[in-house]
């Protein structure tokens, strides 16, 4: 079997396994859908804020669910993952001609393509409600592309906490630790208009508020080079760095069993 | 059948969820640390929605979003809590338990008291660190035990309702359908700006929301000039009543089905 079929019957697992749990598929949906329609409704009138950058705050805050139905799926993808370690999967599928990089590079395909429809959804939403991207058609299109990257990115880092651990508790444990990246970022407010000291600087050294701003800037302010470019050059950075990790630790794991 | 046997049966109960808790940090920390995140991120990182014209919280933002991630810190303490009634229900503990107990009615009563504890350790971490971060109480002595008063019943109300959820599904997977209406009533309330502030929508629905009654009467609590104190304690009693038969009945489904 080819490289290219082994990578599309890894992620075609990946993909049919996430379907086949309601809670994987649904929470990540409602979820995010939920805090946005809650926080753009009690914090519209934060947009009367000297110096914000709309006048419509569910446009600002529409990045946040990319970002954050992101985590859901790799938390999701990561502790399915652990869970093929922790019930031998992994050993079983080592016997066969299944390569590593088969597995890591289906496993993200998977997460992938599972980004690309939950942000297609936010995006249709978004619209639906009356928010017009300022970049036009091209943007939205630079907005998928940069949404399944930020999957993708965070995707490979639960592959890879998933192979180095093998419990799937244990990358659930690391979902409180994502989740105060999002908090601890400009994600309710643009880091300029961040009043407290410390917070400001936690969000300016966050990468998570780079990937937001990013996402924002197609949305409320149309083609920001140098956003983009953060957004775009910090998320192909944690791709890189943790499909390397996540390499590594299947390689380990391999030589184990 | 005796008063004896309900509390013994709780206090095992309670002691049991308890010892759990304490000593697994993946049970302990999500309680602790997310309302220390909501708190983090509403005080710390929303502070300047204070100068948005009309709003006149005399304590500041931070003492006014301190009420708020109180209340959801209680709710969500006893959501926690549903979450370990399905895990023994999953694991078919909660059958031998049912087995063992001579009056099952302990059983709701024990994670009761369990979630409370556990409430207790994370309002005492939250407060410490709301003290540290320069929160302002304007209020006396009597209106902040009555706002902790107001949370502890909210702990309850948050126990119940997902005890009662979990009693009926019996499965991890519920933990969405327990976490999702609470968060819905928390957040359909005035979270980031008093009520007057809301427009549209919400608006509508923080109007008819019991929540806001609850949150607007703690934060008149933290301010030191309580405002329909009596009817935010009445709401928060009815809750606990009603979600009280709620579990009791879930109870008497996972009996008929032979959990």
């Amino acid at each position: 079997m080819s490289l290219a079929a082994q990578i599309g019957h890894i992620a075609q697992r990946s993909v049919v396994r996430t379907l086949r749990q309601p809670a994987n598929t649904v929470f990540p949906i409602v979820f995010p859908m939920a805090l946005l329609a809650v926080t753009s409704a009690g914090l519209s009138a934060a947009t009367e804020i000297p110096g914000f950058p709309t006048d419509s705050f569910l446009a600002f805050f529409l990045a946040f669910p990319f970002i954050q139905g992101a985590l859901f799926a790799t938390m999701n993808a990561g502790t399915d993952l652990a869970r093929d370690v922790q019930t031998g999967f992994l050993n079983r599928l080592a016997l066969t001609p299944m390569r590593g990089a088969a597995l890591i590079a289906g496993q993200l395909g998977g997460i992938a393509l599972m980004g690309l429809v939950q942000a297609i959804f936010y995006l249709s939403i978004g619209l639906a409600f009356g928010v017009r991207l300022e970049s036009g058609v091209p943007g939205a299109v630079v907005l998928l592309s940069l949404a399944t990257l930020i999957a993708i990115a965070f995707g490979a880092l639960g592959a890879f906490f998933a192979l180095r651990t093998g419990s799937s508790e244990s990358v659930q444990g690391l979902f409180p630790l994502l989740f105060v990246l999002l908090f601890l970022s400009s994600m309710n407010l643009p880091r300029e208009l961040i009043e407290t000291d410390w917070f400001r600087t936690v969000a300016t050294l966050n990468p998570v508020s780079y990937l937001i701003e990013g996402v924002r800037s197609l949305i409320i302010t149309g083609w920001d080079v140098q956003a983009l470019a953060l957004a775009f050059g910090i998320g192909s950075a944690i791709a890189v760095l943790a499909i390397a990790a996540a390499a590594w630790a299947l390689g380990l794991r391999m030589t184990r069993t | 059948m005796t008063g004896g046997h309900f509390w013994s049966v709780a206090w095992a109960v309670a002691w049991r969820v308890l010892h759990n808790v304490f000593t697994t940090p993946s049970l302990l920390l999500p309680g602790l640390v997310f309302p220390l995140f909501f708190f983090t991120a509403f005080a710390g990182g929303l502070s300047r929605v204070d100068n948005i014209p009309g709003f006149d919280f005399p304590p500041g933002y931070t003492a006014f979003q301190f009420v708020f991630v109180l209340l959801q810190s209680a709710a969500f303490g006893g959501v926690f809590t549903g979450f370990g009634v399905a895990r023994d229900f999953e694991y078919g503990f909660a059958r031998r338990l049912m087995l063992a107990a001579p009056r099952r009615s302990g059983i709701i009563a024990g994670y009761a008291i369990a979630a409370l504890v556990r409430w207790a350790a994370t309002a005492a971490l939250l407060t410490v660190v709301a003290v540290l971060a320069g929160m302002n109480v304007g209020g006396g002595g009597v209106d902040v035990v009555a706002l902790y008063g107001l949370a502890l019943i909210v702990s309850l109300v948050g126990t119940l309702w997902a005890t009662g959820v979990a009693m009926r599904l019996r499965t991890s997977q519920a933990g969405p359908v327990m976490q999702l209406p609470v968060f819905l009533a928390l957040f359909f309330a005035p979270v980031y700006v008093p009520l007057d502030l809301l427009t549209g929508w919400l608006e509508a629905v923080a109007s008819l929301n019991p929540v806001t009654h609850l949150l607007e009467a703690g934060r008149s609590l933290i301010a030191g000039s309580p405002a329909d104190v009596g009817l935010a304690f009445l709401i928060a009693a009815g809750l606990a009543v009603a979600l009280g038969v709620w579990a009791l009945r879930g109870l008497r489904a996972a009996e008929r089905a032979g959990a």
